[in-house]
């Protein structure tokens, strides 16, 4: 059982001074999945980046800890040994390096044998609809937005972290890589033995008709203004953010059947 | 004989020498003498060693070369499919300076891949000269793979004249490890109409080491084209210079021409300039031009650490991904394993990081 503690986390640009998370607290646990919603500019990817360490950011006050380990202390690959995994909303492309190459890597850190990798990769492929061909190619680069994110989802499934956090898991997505990828994250979350806590940081409702949270809340300016079970989101789904904002929904909200329709 | 104590040194006020070491250089400080030449490979062809003086001597280093060159002549006869590589190795001994001349004449239609090495006894200075002309006849593919692996207190300074003549195609390729200053100076030139030009480079200078490329694409026919990639990087206190000038004449229209210089700046005290040239004469080409000099890319860094890569693998993964491109371009393939691998050692030399 791991717990990720998440306690009035206080963030900044670094550059700017700007303060983007404004006293978050939250606490996600082995085999519950969190949904974090909110309207662009409420602080989503600055908290998923702020967890992983990711430079540019200033923590000024507050907690992260994972079964009690200081996490804010830890640079970002120990985090991720520690058990953090982030599947980024954007997965960055970088050239002549293989994913095989990068996941032996990432096993080596973890202590872990590399021997069954191709094998266990295979099998994660196949169950993920990820083209094998892939697997021995350059990271991300020339892929899809829909490859891209099977991707992160078989690097999840093979790495095995305790908690990921899912950075708009959906932006990108095809309806079908949407499925794919929301189900073998579902059934990490279900597993017997160390089932995955998940936290999953979205702008729209449609990935959690696929991943069911247990726990949904409402990110605004930098602060969690609502929490609640699955309901929440349904509120968003009539109402949109502004029951939450008190003002009117933000465009890119209001009208995203038009975006969908364009990243399909 | 010209005595090497009379060399006078070129100056870097003249633009060609620009950020170069030349100041430095005491051509006296060597005695002139034979590099070790060994030649394997090379079944169908007529390998000689006489002299060849019809060179143009484009400074002072081509100069002498020609006065005291030690010749390997390779001629590819017409319409021959050679294979196998040829492999050339020069190697300089302590406080010599050697002139290598390599001479590939390949004939109508011929087909061949040469790969030449080059190297010093370790841990002294010396100084190799070597100058490799390249003529390609109509219709004949030629590759050229030169391996810098000089000590790092070696002194280099080199010369490569390319010929293409109509529908040839040369590929030329340099990786450069070694000396304490290395430079390359490249002349080509696209002299028939259709010849085509490849040319790649790796350099990975750490330490105190320079590395100092000089590169001319003179597009002198109509239908031409000619495509370059160099990729560098440069360590602890060392220093790179790319200056490529791309030229095409009146006559050559039709003509398409690119070059991409990208450097990784991986320490503070590193330095690599850039400098990409054109000097187009007609308006019906296509032409590009693009360069940069940087560290290595923060996001690519961060994406691997947050995988739980240590900071140095991550590093180390994205500077090999980099020179991939070149690497996966070379010629000699069964070489290419240990040159990835020279180049993953050298990353983890050096102090100021």
């Amino acid at each position: 059982m791991s717990v990720l503690a998440i306690n009035g986390l206080r963030a900044e640009i670094a550059s700017t001074g700007t303060e983007i998370l404004r006293g978050i607290d939250l606490e996600v646990a082995s085999g519950e999945v969190h949904a974090v919603m909110g309207p662009n500019g409420a602080g989503k990817s600055t908290l998923s980046a702020v967890l992983m360490g990711k430079p540019g950011y200033k923590v000024t006050a507050g907690t992260v800890t994972l079964d009690g380990v200081d996490m804010l202390g830890l640079p970002t690959w120990e985090r991720a040994v520690a058990g953090l995994h982030l599947v980024m909303q954007y997965p960055t492309e970088v050239p002549g390096v293989a994913l095989d190459e990068v996941l032996a890597e990432a096993l080596s850190s973890r202590g872990r044998a590399t021997d069954g990798l191709t094998a266990e990769l295979e099998v994660e492929a196949e169950r993920i609809g990820f083209e094998e061909r892939f697997l021995h190619r350059p990271l991300n680069v020339d892929l899809s937005g829909g490859e891209k994110k099977r991707n992160e989802t078989l690097q999840l499934a093979v790495l095995r972290p305790r908690i990921a956090i899912l950075d708009e898991l959906d932006s990108g997505l095809d309806i079908d890589a949407l499925r794919d990828c929301s189900r073998r994250v579902e059934d990490l979350s279900n597993e017997a033995e160390n089932p995955l806590g998940v936290l999953a940081i979205t702008h729209y409702n449609r990935l959690l008709t696929e991943l069911r949270p247990d726990h949904v809340h409402i990110l605004v300016k930098g602060q969690i203004v609502s929490s609640g079970g699955p309901e929440l989101a349904t509120v968003l789904e009539t109402d949109g953010y502004a029951a939450f904002t008190g003002q009117d929904d933000e465009p890119e909200s209001s009208s995203s059947s038009l975006d969908d329709l364009f990243r399909m | 004989m010209l005595p090497l104590a009379d060399l006078v040194l070129p100056t870097a006020d003249e633009e060609i020498w620009r950020y170069s070491r030349i100041d430095q250089l005491e051509p006296g400080s060597f005695t002139a003498s034979d590099p070790r030449t060994a030649v394997s490979g090379g079944a169908g062809v007529r390998i000689t060693s006489e002299r060849v003086n019809s060179i143009a001597e484009s400074d002072v280093f081509a100069q002498y070369n020609s006065e005291y060159q030690a010749t390997t002549v390779i001629d590819v006869p017409k319409g021959a499919v050679i294979a196998e590589p040829i492999v050339i190795d020069q190697h300089t001994a302590a406080g010599a300076a050697t002139f290598p001349r390599t001479v590939v004449r390949v004939a109508e239609g011929a087909q061949c891949t040469v790969v030449e090495r080059f190297t010093s006894e370790s841990g002294v200075a010396s100084l190799t000269v070597p100058v490799v002309a390249i003529e390609a006849a109509q219709g004949s593919n030629v590759s050229y793979l030169a391996v810098n692996d000089v000590d790092t207190a070696a002194w280099q300074i080199g010369h490569q004249i390319l010929t293409g003549e109509r529908d040839s195609a040369i590929n030329i390729s340099t990786v450069t490890l070694g000396g304490h200053y290395t430079r390359v100076r490249t002349e080509s030139r696209s002299a028939g109409q259709g010849a085509s030009l490849r040319q790649v480079s790796l350099y990975f200078a750490a330490g105190d080491q320079m590395h100092d490329f000089r590169v001319h694409q003179d597009h002198d026919a109509p239908n031409t084209n000619s495509d370059l990639l160099f990729k560098g990087a440069v360590q602890d206190r060392a220093r790179s210079v790319y200056t490529g000038l791309i030229s095409i004449r009146e006559h050559a229209k039709g003509t398409a021409a690119n070059q991409t210089n990208r450097n990784l700046t991986l320490s503070e005290g590193a330095w690599a300039e850039s400098v990409p040239n054109l000097d187009i004469r007609n308006n019906d080409v296509r032409c590009s031009h693009a360069s940069t000099v940087g560290p290595i890319d923060q996001e690519q860094r961060f994406y691997l650490e947050s995988r739980g890569l240590r900071p140095e693998v991550a590093e180390r993964l994205v500077v090999l991904g980099f020179f991939d491109e070149v690497l996966s371009q070379l010629p000699a393939l069964d070489l290419v394993g240990e040159l990835r691998s020279r180049v993953a050692t050298r990353l983890s030399i050096g102090g100021a990081r």
